[in-house]
Protein backbone atom coordinates (compact mmCIF):
# COMPACT_ATOMS: atom_id res chain seq x y z
CA UNK A 1 0.00 0.00 0.00
CA UNK A 2 1.54 3.48 -0.93
CA UNK A 3 -0.06 5.49 1.90
CA UNK A 4 2.45 8.18 0.95
CA UNK A 5 0.39 8.77 -2.47
CA UNK A 6 -2.74 8.68 -0.48
CA UNK A 7 -1.40 11.37 2.01
CA UNK A 8 -0.01 13.89 -0.61
CA UNK A 9 -3.32 12.72 -3.08
CA UNK A 10 -5.66 13.96 -0.07
CA UNK A 11 -3.73 16.73 1.33
CA UNK A 12 -2.98 18.29 -2.78
CA UNK A 13 -7.06 18.44 -3.08
CA UNK A 14 -6.93 19.90 0.52
CA UNK A 15 -5.01 22.58 -0.72
CA UNK A 16 -7.43 23.89 -3.01
CA UNK A 17 -10.25 24.42 -0.09
CA UNK A 18 -7.30 26.08 2.21
CA UNK A 19 -6.30 28.70 -0.68
CA UNK A 20 -9.81 29.58 -1.35
CA UNK A 21 -10.88 29.56 2.34
CA UNK A 22 -12.82 32.95 2.49
CA UNK A 23 -14.82 31.61 -0.75
CA UNK A 24 -15.42 28.41 1.14
CA UNK A 25 -16.17 29.41 3.80
CA UNK A 26 -18.32 32.55 2.99
CA UNK A 27 -20.57 31.23 0.52
CA UNK A 28 -22.23 28.45 2.59
CA UNK A 29 -22.27 31.27 5.19
CA UNK A 30 -24.19 33.26 3.00
CA UNK A 31 -26.26 31.20 1.43
CA UNK A 32 -27.34 29.67 4.81
CA UNK A 33 -28.28 33.11 5.84
CA UNK A 34 -30.35 33.80 3.24
CA UNK A 35 -32.43 30.51 3.42
CA UNK A 36 -33.28 31.78 7.04
CA UNK A 37 -34.24 34.89 6.03
CA UNK A 38 -36.14 33.90 2.95
CA UNK A 39 -37.56 30.87 4.55
CA UNK A 40 -37.13 30.82 8.11
CA UNK A 41 -38.41 34.59 8.82
CA UNK A 42 -40.21 35.74 5.91
CA UNK A 43 -42.28 32.89 4.65
CA UNK A 44 -41.59 30.36 7.80
CA UNK A 45 -43.73 33.34 9.98
CA UNK A 46 -46.92 32.07 7.96
CA UNK A 47 -46.17 28.34 8.23
CA UNK A 48 -47.54 26.39 11.20
CA UNK A 49 -45.33 24.11 13.11
CA UNK A 50 -44.74 21.18 11.70
CA UNK A 51 -45.01 18.01 14.55
CA UNK A 52 -44.20 20.25 17.04
CA UNK A 53 -40.80 21.91 15.04
CA UNK A 54 -41.17 25.79 13.91
CA UNK A 55 -40.26 25.55 10.12
CA UNK A 56 -37.13 27.85 10.53
CA UNK A 57 -35.84 24.47 12.83
CA UNK A 58 -37.40 22.09 10.53
CA UNK A 59 -35.38 23.16 7.38
CA UNK A 60 -32.17 23.09 9.01
CA UNK A 61 -31.17 18.93 7.97
CA UNK A 62 -32.78 19.24 4.54
CA UNK A 63 -30.79 22.47 4.11
CA UNK A 64 -27.27 20.85 5.58
CA UNK A 65 -28.41 17.64 2.80
CA UNK A 66 -29.17 19.84 0.08
CA UNK A 67 -25.28 21.53 0.10
CA UNK A 68 -23.62 18.30 1.02
CA UNK A 69 -25.03 16.27 -1.74
CA UNK A 70 -24.32 18.82 -4.37
CA UNK A 71 -20.99 19.88 -3.06
CA UNK A 72 -20.13 16.22 -2.77
CA UNK A 73 -20.67 15.11 -6.13
CA UNK A 74 -19.18 18.51 -7.46
CA UNK A 75 -15.75 18.08 -5.48
CA UNK A 76 -15.24 14.89 -5.98
CA UNK A 77 -16.54 14.70 -9.90
CA UNK A 78 -14.04 17.83 -10.39
CA UNK A 79 -11.35 16.38 -8.52
CA UNK A 80 -10.92 13.45 -11.20
CA UNK A 81 -12.31 14.99 -13.77
CA UNK A 82 -9.70 18.24 -14.08
CA UNK A 83 -6.45 16.13 -14.34
CA UNK A 84 -8.02 14.07 -17.16
CA UNK A 85 -9.63 17.31 -18.90
CA UNK A 86 -5.60 19.08 -18.26
CA UNK A 87 -3.52 15.81 -18.80
CA UNK A 88 -2.25 16.27 -15.69
CA UNK A 89 -3.47 12.29 -14.89
CA UNK A 90 -0.35 11.36 -16.61
CA UNK A 91 1.48 11.54 -13.29
CA UNK A 92 -1.03 9.28 -11.38
CA UNK A 93 -1.50 6.58 -13.99
CA UNK A 94 2.36 6.29 -14.31
CA UNK A 95 3.31 6.08 -10.53
CA UNK A 96 2.96 3.34 -8.69
CA UNK A 97 -0.33 3.74 -6.99
CA UNK A 98 -3.26 1.82 -6.98
CA UNK A 99 -6.87 2.64 -8.15
CA UNK A 100 -8.30 2.43 -4.87
CA UNK A 101 -5.58 4.64 -3.55
CA UNK A 102 -6.53 7.50 -6.11
CA UNK A 103 -9.69 7.02 -4.83
CA UNK A 104 -9.23 7.02 -1.09
CA UNK A 105 -7.35 10.40 -1.66
CA UNK A 106 -10.14 11.68 -3.71
CA UNK A 107 -13.16 10.99 -2.01
CA UNK A 108 -11.24 11.15 1.43
CA UNK A 109 -10.77 14.83 0.44
CA UNK A 110 -14.19 15.55 -1.24
CA UNK A 111 -15.96 13.86 1.89
CA UNK A 112 -14.11 16.09 4.56
CA UNK A 113 -14.48 19.43 2.57
CA UNK A 114 -18.36 18.28 2.75
CA UNK A 115 -17.86 17.58 6.68
CA UNK A 116 -16.52 21.18 6.99
CA UNK A 117 -18.92 22.71 4.97
CA UNK A 118 -21.89 20.86 7.41
CA UNK A 119 -20.62 22.15 9.89
CA UNK A 120 -20.24 25.81 8.76
CA UNK A 121 -24.09 25.46 8.30
CA UNK A 122 -24.90 24.29 11.19
CA UNK A 123 -22.83 26.52 12.81
CA UNK A 124 -25.25 29.23 11.05
CA UNK A 125 -28.22 28.06 11.24
CA UNK A 126 -27.67 28.04 15.10
CA UNK A 127 -27.33 31.87 14.71
CA UNK A 128 -30.68 32.08 14.00
CA UNK A 129 -32.74 29.17 16.12
CA UNK A 130 -32.13 27.40 18.89
CA UNK A 131 -30.38 24.06 17.30
CA UNK A 132 -30.74 21.01 19.86
CA UNK A 133 -29.38 17.68 18.17
CA UNK A 134 -31.28 14.87 19.99
CA UNK A 135 -28.83 12.11 18.77
CA UNK A 136 -25.50 13.87 17.90
CA UNK A 137 -24.23 10.35 17.29
CA UNK A 138 -26.21 9.76 14.77
CA UNK A 139 -27.00 13.35 13.25
CA UNK A 140 -22.35 12.57 12.86
CA UNK A 141 -23.21 9.03 11.41
CA UNK A 142 -25.77 10.11 8.76
CA UNK A 143 -23.71 12.79 7.70
CA UNK A 144 -20.46 10.82 7.34
CA UNK A 145 -22.16 8.33 5.45
CA UNK A 146 -23.54 10.65 3.08
CA UNK A 147 -20.20 12.70 2.77
CA UNK A 148 -18.78 9.39 1.77
CA UNK A 149 -21.50 8.15 -0.23
CA UNK A 150 -22.22 11.03 -2.67
CA UNK A 151 -18.45 11.49 -3.06
CA UNK A 152 -17.91 8.26 -4.21
CA UNK A 153 -20.89 9.01 -6.72
CA UNK A 154 -19.46 12.13 -7.98
CA UNK A 155 -15.72 10.14 -8.42
CA UNK A 156 -18.13 7.94 -10.80
CA UNK A 157 -19.30 10.92 -12.51
CA UNK A 158 -15.73 12.23 -12.92
CA UNK A 159 -14.56 9.45 -14.44
CA UNK A 160 -16.88 9.12 -16.89
CA UNK A 161 -17.63 12.58 -18.30
CA UNK A 162 -15.30 13.21 -20.78
CA UNK A 163 -16.56 16.46 -21.39
CA UNK A 164 -17.81 19.10 -19.12
CA UNK A 165 -21.51 18.75 -20.33
CA UNK A 166 -21.41 15.47 -18.81
CA UNK A 167 -19.83 16.51 -16.03
CA UNK A 168 -22.68 18.68 -14.99
CA UNK A 169 -25.95 17.06 -16.65
CA UNK A 170 -26.58 14.55 -13.45
CA UNK A 171 -26.13 17.10 -10.79
CA UNK A 172 -28.34 19.20 -12.56
CA UNK A 173 -30.98 17.15 -14.14
CA UNK A 174 -31.21 14.48 -11.35
CA UNK A 175 -30.36 15.41 -8.50
CA UNK A 176 -31.07 18.76 -7.63
CA UNK A 177 -34.79 17.70 -8.78
CA UNK A 178 -34.05 14.65 -6.34
CA UNK A 179 -33.26 16.95 -3.22
CA UNK A 180 -35.45 19.44 -3.64
CA UNK A 181 -38.31 16.92 -4.22
CA UNK A 182 -37.25 14.65 -1.40
CA UNK A 183 -38.74 16.49 1.67
CA UNK A 184 -36.07 18.78 2.29
CA UNK A 185 -37.71 21.61 2.91
CA UNK A 186 -41.31 20.15 3.67
CA UNK A 187 -42.92 17.01 5.53
CA UNK A 188 -44.00 14.27 2.62
CA UNK A 189 -47.08 14.65 5.12
CA UNK A 190 -48.01 17.68 3.67
CA UNK A 191 -48.28 16.63 0.26
CA UNK A 192 -51.35 15.31 -1.29
CA UNK A 193 -51.16 11.36 -0.72
CA UNK A 194 -50.38 10.28 -4.46
CA UNK A 195 -47.45 12.10 -4.11
CA UNK A 196 -46.52 10.93 -1.29
CA UNK A 197 -46.18 7.45 -2.91
CA UNK A 198 -44.27 8.69 -6.04
CA UNK A 199 -41.66 10.74 -3.45
CA UNK A 200 -41.06 7.64 -1.33
CA UNK A 201 -38.92 6.22 -4.93
CA UNK A 202 -37.19 8.89 -3.85
CA UNK A 203 -33.53 8.06 -2.29
CA UNK A 204 -32.84 11.39 -1.08
CA UNK A 205 -35.82 11.30 1.06
CA UNK A 206 -34.60 8.21 3.62
CA UNK A 207 -31.22 10.34 3.52
CA UNK A 208 -33.11 13.55 4.84
CA UNK A 209 -35.72 11.69 6.89
CA UNK A 210 -32.93 9.81 9.21
CA UNK A 211 -30.68 12.79 9.34
CA UNK A 212 -34.19 15.15 10.38
CA UNK A 213 -34.89 12.54 12.74
CA UNK A 214 -31.05 12.43 14.52
CA UNK A 215 -32.10 16.36 15.36
CA UNK A 216 -35.82 16.34 16.11
CA UNK A 217 -36.92 12.63 16.39
CA UNK A 218 -39.66 13.10 13.72
CA UNK A 219 -39.61 11.34 9.94
CA UNK A 220 -41.47 10.71 7.29
CA UNK A 221 -39.66 6.81 7.00
CA UNK A 222 -38.68 5.09 9.68
CA UNK A 223 -34.85 5.76 10.67
CA UNK A 224 -33.98 1.69 10.03
CA UNK A 225 -35.37 1.99 6.66
CA UNK A 226 -33.12 5.17 6.67
CA UNK A 227 -30.22 3.83 7.68
CA UNK A 228 -30.24 0.53 5.44
CA UNK A 229 -31.07 2.89 2.09
CA UNK A 230 -27.91 4.73 3.11
CA UNK A 231 -25.65 1.43 3.62
CA UNK A 232 -27.83 0.37 -0.39
CA UNK A 233 -26.43 3.64 -1.40
CA UNK A 234 -23.48 3.35 -0.34
CA UNK A 235 -22.83 -0.03 -1.42
CA UNK A 236 -24.11 0.38 -5.09
CA UNK A 237 -21.50 3.22 -5.79
CA UNK A 238 -18.62 0.73 -4.34
CA UNK A 239 -19.73 -1.95 -6.44
CA UNK A 240 -19.98 0.54 -9.77
CA UNK A 241 -16.14 1.99 -8.53
CA UNK A 242 -14.89 -2.14 -8.48
CA UNK A 243 -16.50 -2.42 -11.88
CA UNK A 244 -14.85 0.23 -13.16
CA UNK A 245 -11.64 -0.74 -11.36
CA UNK A 246 -11.86 -4.15 -12.69
CA UNK A 247 -12.42 -3.14 -16.46
CA UNK A 248 -10.17 -0.33 -16.54
CA UNK A 249 -13.17 2.05 -17.46
CA UNK A 250 -12.33 5.26 -18.94
CA UNK A 251 -8.90 5.87 -17.08
CA UNK A 252 -6.73 4.68 -19.50
CA UNK A 253 -6.44 4.26 -23.44
CA UNK B 1 25.10 -5.99 -21.23
CA UNK B 2 22.50 -5.93 -18.55
CA UNK B 3 19.59 -5.36 -20.53
CA UNK B 4 17.08 -3.24 -18.28
CA UNK B 5 14.18 -2.75 -20.22
CA UNK B 6 12.84 -5.67 -22.61
CA UNK B 7 9.75 -5.69 -24.86
CA UNK B 8 8.79 -8.58 -26.37
CA UNK B 9 6.16 -8.75 -29.27
CA UNK B 10 4.31 -5.47 -28.28
CA UNK B 11 1.47 -4.61 -30.05
CA UNK B 12 -1.27 -1.80 -29.22
CA UNK B 13 -4.29 -1.39 -31.05
CA UNK B 14 -6.56 1.94 -29.55
CA UNK B 15 -10.43 1.73 -29.13
CA UNK B 16 -10.64 3.33 -32.26
CA UNK B 17 -9.63 0.50 -34.07
CA UNK B 18 -6.15 2.18 -34.48
CA UNK B 19 -3.12 -0.16 -34.64
CA UNK B 20 -0.24 2.32 -33.09
CA UNK B 21 2.40 -0.31 -32.13
CA UNK B 22 3.02 -3.59 -34.66
CA UNK B 23 4.80 -6.38 -32.71
CA UNK B 24 7.59 -4.48 -31.29
CA UNK B 25 10.68 -5.92 -29.98
CA UNK B 26 13.43 -3.85 -27.87
CA UNK B 27 15.88 -4.81 -25.16
CA UNK B 28 17.30 -1.59 -23.76
CA UNK B 29 20.65 -1.71 -21.68
CA UNK B 30 21.80 -0.48 -18.16
CA UNK B 31 22.74 3.12 -18.38
CA UNK B 32 22.46 3.54 -22.15
CA UNK B 33 20.56 6.57 -24.10
CA UNK B 34 18.75 5.25 -26.88
CA UNK B 35 16.71 7.80 -29.13
CA UNK B 36 13.61 7.00 -30.94
CA UNK B 37 13.19 8.70 -34.34
CA UNK B 38 10.30 8.74 -36.44
CA UNK B 39 7.74 11.28 -38.11
CA UNK B 40 4.30 11.88 -36.42
CA UNK B 41 2.01 9.53 -36.06
CA UNK B 42 4.70 7.03 -35.87
CA UNK B 43 3.81 5.87 -32.34
CA UNK B 44 6.60 7.07 -30.08
CA UNK B 45 4.51 7.90 -27.64
CA UNK B 46 2.16 5.43 -27.59
CA UNK B 47 5.24 3.02 -27.09
CA UNK B 48 6.46 5.13 -23.82
CA UNK B 49 2.90 5.33 -22.64
CA UNK B 50 2.74 1.48 -22.59
CA UNK B 51 6.03 0.70 -20.48
CA UNK B 52 4.40 3.39 -17.97
CA UNK B 53 1.30 2.22 -17.40
CA UNK B 54 -0.33 5.44 -19.26
CA UNK B 55 -1.90 3.08 -22.16
CA UNK B 56 -2.73 -0.93 -21.54
CA UNK B 57 -0.66 -3.22 -23.88
CA UNK B 58 -3.20 -5.18 -26.28
CA UNK B 59 -0.57 -7.99 -26.52
CA UNK B 60 3.00 -8.85 -25.40
CA UNK B 61 5.10 -8.36 -22.63
CA UNK B 62 7.26 -5.53 -21.00
CA UNK B 63 9.45 -5.90 -18.04
CA UNK B 64 11.40 -3.34 -16.45
CA UNK B 65 14.56 -4.46 -14.04
CA UNK B 66 13.17 -8.24 -14.44
CA UNK B 67 9.45 -7.15 -13.00
CA UNK B 68 6.26 -6.71 -15.09
CA UNK B 69 5.02 -3.49 -15.87
CA UNK B 70 1.06 -5.25 -14.98
CA UNK B 71 1.87 -7.26 -12.32
CA UNK B 72 4.62 -5.91 -10.59
CA UNK B 73 3.37 -2.47 -11.68
CA UNK B 74 4.34 -0.83 -8.41
CA UNK B 75 8.10 -1.67 -8.74
CA UNK B 76 8.12 -1.13 -12.35
CA UNK B 77 6.99 2.12 -11.82
CA UNK B 78 8.84 3.32 -9.12
CA UNK B 79 12.00 2.81 -11.07
CA UNK B 80 10.61 5.48 -13.97
CA UNK B 81 10.93 8.93 -14.37
CA UNK B 82 8.65 10.46 -17.31
CA UNK B 83 8.59 13.71 -18.53
CA UNK B 84 5.91 14.06 -21.00
CA UNK B 85 5.42 15.49 -24.41
CA UNK B 86 2.55 18.32 -23.79
CA UNK B 87 3.19 20.83 -20.89
CA UNK B 88 1.07 18.99 -18.97
CA UNK B 89 0.87 20.56 -15.50
CA UNK B 90 -1.87 22.22 -12.51
CA UNK B 91 -1.75 25.68 -13.55
CA UNK B 92 -2.17 27.22 -10.12
CA UNK B 93 0.30 24.66 -8.29
CA UNK B 94 3.63 26.23 -6.87
CA UNK B 95 6.63 25.07 -8.11
CA UNK B 96 7.64 23.56 -4.75
CA UNK B 97 4.32 21.66 -4.48
CA UNK B 98 4.08 20.33 -7.35
CA UNK B 99 7.23 18.60 -6.97
CA UNK B 100 6.96 17.73 -4.11
CA UNK B 101 3.60 16.23 -4.86
CA UNK B 102 5.31 13.88 -7.64
CA UNK B 103 7.78 12.79 -4.57
CA UNK B 104 5.09 11.87 -2.69
CA UNK B 105 3.26 9.86 -5.20
CA UNK B 106 6.11 7.64 -5.65
CA UNK B 107 6.15 6.86 -1.75
CA UNK B 108 9.46 8.64 -1.38
CA UNK B 109 10.26 10.19 2.10
CA UNK B 110 10.44 13.64 2.17
CA UNK B 111 13.88 15.33 1.42
CA UNK B 112 13.65 18.71 0.82
CA UNK B 113 17.33 19.02 0.25
CA UNK B 114 17.08 16.67 -2.29
CA UNK B 115 14.93 18.63 -4.09
CA UNK B 116 16.15 22.17 -3.48
CA UNK B 117 19.42 20.84 -5.18
CA UNK B 118 17.19 19.32 -8.46
CA UNK B 119 15.40 22.88 -8.79
CA UNK B 120 18.80 24.78 -8.52
CA UNK B 121 20.13 22.02 -11.06
CA UNK B 122 17.66 23.02 -13.64
CA UNK B 123 17.92 26.65 -12.68
CA UNK B 124 14.68 27.24 -11.38
CA UNK B 125 15.21 27.53 -7.81
CA UNK B 126 14.38 31.07 -7.40
CA UNK B 127 11.19 30.18 -9.02
CA UNK B 128 10.33 27.90 -6.51
CA UNK B 129 7.31 29.45 -5.00
CA UNK B 130 5.80 30.74 -8.54
CA UNK B 131 2.88 29.50 -9.20
CA UNK B 132 3.29 27.27 -12.68
CA UNK B 133 0.94 29.76 -14.66
CA UNK B 134 3.42 32.30 -14.26
CA UNK B 135 6.33 30.11 -15.76
CA UNK B 136 7.52 30.78 -19.51
CA UNK B 137 7.01 27.31 -21.47
CA UNK B 138 10.55 26.46 -21.37
CA UNK B 139 10.39 27.12 -17.52
CA UNK B 140 7.46 24.88 -17.68
CA UNK B 141 9.08 21.84 -19.32
CA UNK B 142 11.91 22.07 -16.64
CA UNK B 143 9.31 21.42 -14.27
CA UNK B 144 8.18 18.57 -15.85
CA UNK B 145 12.14 17.15 -15.41
CA UNK B 146 11.99 18.03 -12.12
CA UNK B 147 8.59 16.39 -11.43
CA UNK B 148 10.34 13.47 -13.49
CA UNK B 149 13.59 13.35 -11.45
CA UNK B 150 11.79 14.42 -7.82
CA UNK B 151 11.72 10.06 -6.88
CA UNK B 152 15.41 9.38 -8.16
CA UNK B 153 14.52 7.09 -11.28
CA UNK B 154 16.63 4.73 -12.57
CA UNK B 155 14.86 4.89 -15.89
CA UNK B 156 14.19 8.49 -17.41
CA UNK B 157 11.54 8.98 -20.86
CA UNK B 158 12.11 12.70 -21.88
CA UNK B 159 9.49 12.59 -24.95
CA UNK B 160 10.67 14.98 -27.31
CA UNK B 161 12.27 17.06 -24.92
CA UNK B 162 13.68 19.52 -26.82
CA UNK B 163 10.57 20.55 -28.56
CA UNK B 164 10.22 24.58 -28.32
CA UNK B 165 13.12 25.04 -26.81
CA UNK B 166 15.56 27.16 -26.91
CA UNK B 167 19.38 26.67 -27.79
CA UNK B 168 20.17 27.80 -24.09
CA UNK B 169 17.67 25.61 -22.86
CA UNK B 170 18.23 22.36 -24.94
CA UNK B 171 22.15 22.62 -24.33
CA UNK B 172 21.23 22.73 -20.35
CA UNK B 173 18.85 19.54 -21.21
CA UNK B 174 21.75 17.61 -22.74
CA UNK B 175 23.99 18.77 -19.31
CA UNK B 176 21.97 16.93 -17.29
CA UNK B 177 21.34 13.83 -19.44
CA UNK B 178 25.47 13.75 -19.22
CA UNK B 179 24.79 13.78 -15.55
CA UNK B 180 22.38 11.90 -15.58
CA UNK B 181 24.12 8.96 -17.41
CA UNK B 182 27.29 9.49 -15.50
CA UNK B 183 24.70 7.93 -12.69
CA UNK B 184 23.73 4.96 -14.73
CA UNK B 185 20.32 6.39 -15.14
CA UNK B 186 19.33 4.89 -18.44
CA UNK B 187 17.85 7.07 -20.60
CA UNK B 188 15.08 6.50 -23.29
CA UNK B 189 14.04 9.48 -25.54
CA UNK B 190 12.15 10.50 -28.36
CA UNK B 191 12.87 13.36 -31.35
CA UNK B 192 12.36 14.08 -34.59
CA UNK B 193 15.78 15.19 -35.08
CA UNK B 194 18.41 12.98 -36.61
CA UNK B 195 20.96 15.74 -35.48
CA UNK B 196 19.60 15.36 -31.49
CA UNK B 197 20.15 11.84 -31.69
CA UNK B 198 23.26 11.71 -33.16
CA UNK B 199 24.29 14.23 -30.79
CA UNK B 200 23.49 12.46 -27.58
CA UNK B 201 22.16 9.32 -27.80
CA UNK B 202 24.40 5.59 -28.04
CA UNK B 203 21.69 3.77 -30.15
CA UNK B 204 19.24 4.66 -32.44
CA UNK B 205 15.77 3.09 -32.92
CA UNK B 206 13.61 3.92 -35.92
CA UNK B 207 9.52 3.77 -35.68
CA UNK B 208 7.64 4.15 -38.25
CA UNK B 209 3.58 3.41 -38.86
CA UNK B 210 4.24 1.37 -35.30
CA UNK B 211 6.87 -0.45 -36.47
CA UNK B 212 10.10 -0.47 -34.84
CA UNK B 213 12.16 -0.46 -38.25
CA UNK B 214 15.71 -0.63 -37.02
CA UNK B 215 17.74 -0.21 -33.86
CA UNK B 216 21.34 0.34 -34.35
CA UNK B 217 24.70 2.11 -33.05
CA UNK B 218 23.91 5.83 -34.03
CA UNK B 219 27.54 6.00 -35.92
CA UNK B 220 26.18 2.73 -37.73
CA UNK B 221 23.08 4.58 -38.20
CA UNK B 222 24.25 7.66 -39.70
CA UNK B 223 27.01 6.06 -42.29
CA UNK B 224 24.35 3.51 -43.42
CA UNK B 225 21.44 5.84 -44.32
CA UNK B 226 23.43 9.19 -43.83
CA UNK B 227 23.39 11.34 -47.41
CA UNK B 228 24.78 14.69 -47.34
CA UNK B 229 24.39 17.21 -49.99
CA UNK B 230 26.56 20.36 -50.71
CA UNK B 231 24.90 23.14 -52.24
CA UNK B 232 26.62 26.31 -53.89
CA UNK B 233 25.02 28.93 -54.47
CA UNK B 234 26.78 30.64 -57.58
CA UNK B 235 28.05 34.55 -58.68
CA UNK B 236 26.59 34.33 -62.80
CA UNK B 237 25.02 31.84 -63.84
CA UNK B 238 26.25 28.87 -65.96
CA UNK B 239 25.02 27.32 -68.67
CA UNK B 240 26.07 23.80 -67.78
CA UNK B 241 28.97 22.35 -65.67
CA UNK B 242 32.60 22.69 -66.52
CA UNK B 243 33.68 19.05 -68.07
CA UNK B 244 35.94 18.90 -65.16
CA UNK B 245 33.20 18.03 -62.68
CA UNK B 246 31.54 15.69 -64.75
CA UNK B 247 33.19 12.77 -63.34
CA UNK B 248 31.32 13.47 -59.85
CA UNK B 249 27.44 13.71 -59.83
CA UNK B 250 26.87 17.08 -60.10
CA UNK B 251 23.56 18.74 -60.35
CA UNK B 252 22.70 22.05 -62.16
CA UNK B 253 19.96 23.84 -61.29
CA UNK B 254 17.46 25.41 -64.08
CA UNK B 255 18.29 28.89 -63.64
CA UNK B 256 21.97 27.71 -63.62
CA UNK B 257 22.36 29.87 -59.90
CA UNK B 258 23.35 26.79 -58.16
CA UNK B 259 25.08 23.27 -58.35
CA UNK B 260 24.86 20.42 -55.67
CA UNK B 261 27.13 17.15 -55.32
CA UNK B 262 25.34 14.45 -53.34
CA UNK B 263 27.03 11.80 -51.80
CA UNK B 264 27.04 9.17 -48.87
CA UNK B 265 28.90 9.99 -45.67
CA UNK B 266 29.83 6.20 -45.72
CA UNK B 267 31.24 6.20 -49.10
CA UNK B 268 35.11 5.69 -48.76
CA UNK B 269 36.09 6.54 -51.99
CA UNK B 270 34.55 10.11 -51.50
CA UNK B 271 36.95 13.18 -51.15
CA UNK B 272 34.64 15.71 -50.23
CA UNK B 273 37.94 18.11 -50.63
CA UNK B 274 38.88 16.78 -54.05
CA UNK B 275 35.18 17.59 -55.17
CA UNK B 276 36.02 21.38 -53.80
CA UNK B 277 39.85 21.62 -55.23
CA UNK B 278 37.99 20.59 -58.55
CA UNK B 279 34.97 23.32 -58.15
CA UNK B 280 37.44 25.76 -56.80
CA UNK B 281 39.91 25.08 -60.64
CA UNK B 282 36.93 24.95 -62.67
CA UNK B 283 36.53 28.61 -62.39
CA UNK B 284 33.24 28.97 -61.18
CA UNK B 285 32.64 32.09 -59.38
CA UNK B 286 31.03 30.53 -55.89
CA UNK B 287 28.76 33.15 -53.52
CA UNK B 288 27.50 30.70 -50.71
CA UNK B 289 27.91 26.95 -50.03
CA UNK B 290 26.08 25.17 -47.47
CA UNK B 291 26.21 21.31 -46.59
CA UNK B 292 22.25 19.82 -46.15
CA UNK B 293 22.01 16.43 -44.53
CA UNK B 294 19.35 14.25 -45.66
CA UNK B 295 15.87 14.45 -43.57
CA UNK B 296 14.47 11.55 -41.33
CA UNK B 297 12.29 11.76 -44.25
CA UNK B 298 14.47 11.14 -46.69
CA UNK B 299 15.90 7.94 -44.72
CA UNK B 300 12.18 6.38 -43.95
CA UNK B 301 11.82 6.45 -47.75
CA UNK B 302 15.27 4.95 -48.26
CA UNK B 303 14.62 2.19 -45.12
CA UNK B 304 11.23 1.58 -46.40
CA UNK B 305 12.60 0.75 -50.25
CA UNK B 306 15.10 -1.56 -48.57
CA UNK B 307 12.28 -3.62 -46.94
N1 LIG C 1 -5.90 7.72 -27.53
C1 LIG C 1 -5.79 7.39 -28.82
N2 LIG C 1 -6.81 6.83 -29.46
C2 LIG C 1 -6.71 6.49 -30.75
N3 LIG C 1 -5.60 6.64 -31.49
C3 LIG C 1 -4.54 7.19 -30.90
C4 LIG C 1 -4.56 7.58 -29.53
N4 LIG C 1 -3.36 8.09 -29.20
C5 LIG C 1 -2.62 8.02 -30.31
N5 LIG C 1 -3.31 7.48 -31.34
C6 LIG C 1 -2.82 7.23 -32.69
O1 LIG C 1 -1.70 6.39 -32.63
C7 LIG C 1 -0.70 6.81 -33.54
C8 LIG C 1 0.61 7.00 -32.81
O2 LIG C 1 0.50 8.11 -31.94
P1 LIG C 1 1.71 8.56 -31.03
O3 LIG C 1 1.23 9.66 -30.18
O4 LIG C 1 2.26 7.36 -30.36
O5 LIG C 1 2.72 9.10 -32.12
P2 LIG C 1 4.13 9.80 -31.92
O6 LIG C 1 5.13 8.98 -32.61
O7 LIG C 1 4.37 10.10 -30.49
O8 LIG C 1 3.89 11.14 -32.74
P3 LIG C 1 4.43 12.63 -32.47
O9 LIG C 1 5.80 12.70 -33.02
O10 LIG C 1 3.48 13.47 -33.26
O11 LIG C 1 4.35 12.88 -31.01
C9 LIG C 1 -1.22 8.07 -34.20
O12 LIG C 1 -1.72 7.72 -35.48
C10 LIG C 1 -2.34 8.52 -33.33
O13 LIG C 1 -3.35 9.11 -34.09
MG1 LIG D 1 4.56 11.75 -29.40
Amino acid sequence: MNLMAIKVIYLNEMMRFWKTLFQSVASPVISTALYFVVFGSAIGSRIENIDGVSYGLFIVPGLTMLSVLTQSISNASFGIFFPKFTGTIYELLSAPVSFYETLIGYVGAASTKSLILATIILVTASLFVELNIAHPFWMLGFLVLTCISFSLFGFIIGLWADNFEKLQIIPLLIITPLVFLGGSFYSISMLPPLWQKVTLFNPVLYLVSGFRWSFFEISDVGVGLSLLMVLLFLSVCIAIIAWMFNTGYKLKQ
Amino acid sequence: MDSIISIKDLSKIYNTGFEALKNVNLEINKGEIIALLGPNGAGKTTLISTICGIVSPSSGTVTVGGFDIISDFRKTREMIGLVPQELTLGAFDTVWSTIRFSRGLFGSKRDDAYLEQLLKDLSLYDKKDSEIRALSGGMKRRVLIAKALSHNPKVLFLDEPTAGVDVELRKDMWKIVNKLRSQGVTIILTTHYIEEAEEIADRVGVINNGELLLVEQKEHLMESLGKKQLVIDLKESVKKIPPSLDKYNIELTDDGMQISYTYVVKDEEVEISDVLNEISNSGLLLKDLKIVQSSLEDIFVDLVKEK
